[in-house]
Parts: structure tokens; C-alpha cells; sequence
């Protein structure tokens, strides 16, 4: 086998679906188990195909939600308004489906443990994906690096994976977790109401001076302010890696 | 067409890349040839709305990168960059 092909060359794989959670009414987890699926680092990203019978193929990328550790490998997919591929990963899809997926992909936003840190992640919405996949690694490698978590989420409803962070953050050395809730809170909502600035940044964020590495992941407008919060912070612009949504096809 | 909307990052057109390059890229560094600026690739800022995909400096939004796929072939441009960095694999 050519050497290429081992190291680098993206083939496609037929993954089937092996369990299917729910997140939130809009979100859900879909694992798969893939036969021969190399393993990832946390913070990656595969590319699904999707072809219908007609041959039309449709193509989006997702940030893989499961740690490197797990044989199976999962995803976690928002119903977006009008977006065809994910109206049927979220709304149509059933155990034991197959659908194709290419990687694993990219090699920025990624978090090893022996990286080390403390880690402060900031998530808008579904960009809490690439970041979950880092906290369970953190967990399952039994890394005692300290983590803080700032994630943004429109309602209590919204909040994806919320029942796994309070667990995570409840364990010795677990996850800080910062919830702020944008557009509705649960009455007697005492956390924080509005989107993340950089105020709230000061309260929540490791002080530049323990140099933290940060990873934000969001919509672009999100992960851009975050950005430009944490610099004004103090945090080198080089310890803050980004991963921006931007607009998506659905 | 190019405004903070339609903005993402060198992390979006990685599967791209390495469709193209045959490695992962966008740890490696590009270098502005407009501002002199050596940033990852995955830092820079990307725009895939276009019939290919842009990739342009994060400091001075100047070209570094144009990857458009006709039919058959892989064209690449680099009007404005000096110079890019592939890693070996590890």
C-alpha cells in the first residue's frame, strides 16, 4: 500500500447508527460504529455524505463529540431551519441506518492531555461539540489539568449534553461550569442572562497570568468577540484557538 | 460578499486540504506576503461560499489561498502569501 494512503489520504467509510440520544428537542447525538475508523483527538471533525437514491450528494462536516477513547465514534447534529442534511440525521434517521463519513479532519483545534493547560473553553450553542469531546477526554484519560467551561446556550431547554456536564462537574477536579442563558431563564434563574462579554469573561476565565490555552467554538460573530475578550484579558492571541461555525448549509 | 457572516476558519476547508495535499495542513504556517504575518493555517480566516474556497490572512485580510476544483482537477492559487509550511506526519 502506497505510503500516502496510510498516512494521509481521506477514504470514505459506511458508518452505521448504533444509538441515537436526544440532547435537546432541536439536537441529537448520533453514534456510529465504523469498521476500521483509525481514531481521532479531541476537537476534530468528519465530513458526512449523504446520497439519495436519485445520486444527488450532499456533504457537511460535524465536530466529532466522543472521545478518542471510545471505539465508536459520535456526532452530535442541530436541526438547522431548512438544512436538508440535518433534517434527516435529527429527524429521520434510525438505528442501524448507514450513512458515509470521511476522517478524521483538521489538526488546530484539537486538545491532547499531555497538552496540559488549565483549559478554558468557551462555547455558543452546538459549539459546545468539539469542546465536549475535550472534557470527556480530560476525564477519561484521568487528566487532573484544571478546565473551565463557559457555555452559551438560549434556554435551559437548549443546553446540550447538560445532565453529562453536571456530572462532570460534580467529580473531584471536575469541569467549572458557567452556564449563561440568553434568551430564557428558568424562574429563579440565578446565573448569568446575557450573551458572553468580556466582564463576564473576567469572572469566569483563568487570569492570563496561570497561561491557560483557550478553545472557543460558536457561530463566527460569537467565537470573534470571545476572541477579542480573551486578548483584551491578557491571553496571547496564540493561546486562544478558534473554530468558527460561520454559515452552514443545513 | 466577504463580511463576518460568511467568515470561518482555516478548521473548516481542513478536509479539503488534505484531499488536496494528502496530509493534515492547518497546523502548519503560511506566511502573509502583505503584512509578513506567520500564522497556523487553521487560525486563518476562510471563506468556502465562493465557487472554491478562499483563504485570506487574519490580520490583513489579503489572499493567501484559492482552492477551486473543476471537474476532474485541483487548481491552487497563492496570490499573496510567501510562503506554506506541510508538516510530516508524525
Amino acid at each position: 500500500m502506497a505510503r500516502a494512503a496510510v498516512l494521509g489520504r481521506l477514504s470514505w467509510r459506511l458508518g452505521e447508527v448504533a444509538e441515537l440520544i436526544d440532547e435537546t428537542p432541536r439536537v441529537r447525538s448520533i453514534v456510529l460504529d465504523v469498521p476500521d475508523w483509525p481514531g481521532h483527538r479531541a476537537g476534530q471533525h468528519v465530513d458526512v455524505r449523504l446520497t439519495a437514491e436519485d445520486g444527488y450528494q450532499a456533504q457537511r462536516s460535524y465536530s466529532i463529540a466522543s472521545v478518542p477513547e471510545d471505539p465508536r465514534v459520535s456526532i452530535t447534529v442541530e436541526l438547522l431551519p431548512d438544512g436538508e442534511v440535518s433534517a434527516y440525521l435529527v429527524g429521520e434517521l434510525r438505528l442501524g441506518d448507514q450513512f458515509e463519513l470521511r476522517g478524521p479532519i483538521g489538526g488546530y483545534f484539537v486538545w491532547e492531555a499531555q497538552m496540559g493547560g488549565p483549559l478554558l473553553l468557551v462555547a455558543g450553542g452546538s459549539g459546545i461539540v468539539p469542546l465536549m469531546s475535550m472534557l470527556r477526554h480530560r476525564e477519561a484519560s484521568g487528566a487532573s489539568v484544571g478546565a473551565r467551561l463557559v457555555y452559551s446556550s438560549r434556554s435551559w431547554e437548549d443546553i446540550i449534553y447538560r445532565d453529562e456536564l453536571e456530572r462532570l462537574s460534580a467529580r473531584a477536579n471536575g469541569v467549572q461550569v458557567f452556564h449563561t442563558l440568553t434568551r430564557s431563564q428558568p424562574e429563579g434563574w440565578t446565573g448569568y442572562a446575557r450573551r458572553v462579554d468580556g466582564a463576564m469573561l473576567s469572572e469566569t476565565a483563568w487570569p492570563a497570568s496561570s497561561a491557560p490555552m483557550a478553545f472557543v467554538c460558536g457561530p463566527t460573530p460569537f467565537v470573534e468577540s470571545v476572541a477579542s475578550a480573551l486578548v483584551l484579558l491578557g491571553y496571547p492571541a496564540t493561546s486562544v484557538k478558534t473554530e468558527r461555525f460561520g454559515p452552514t448549509g443545513g | 460578499m466577504e463580511g463576518s457572516e460568511t467568515r470561518t476558519d482555516g478548521n473548516a476547508i481542513a478536509g479539503v486540504l488534505q484531499e488536496v495535499f494528502v496530509r493534515e495542513v492547518t497546523t502548519g504556517r503560511i506566511a502573509c506576503a502583505s503584512c509578513a504575518k506567520v500564522e497556523p493555517i487553521g487560525a486563518e480566516h476562510a471563506y468556502t461560499q465562493a465557487p472554491g474556497i478562499v483563504l485570506r490572512c487574519r490580520h490583513c485580510e489579503d489572499v493567501l489561498l484559492v482552492v477551486t476544483q473543476p471537474p476532474g482537477r485541483t487548481l491552487l492559487a497563492f496570490p499573496r502569501s510567501r510562503w506554506m509550511e506541510i508538516a510530516a506526519e508524525p
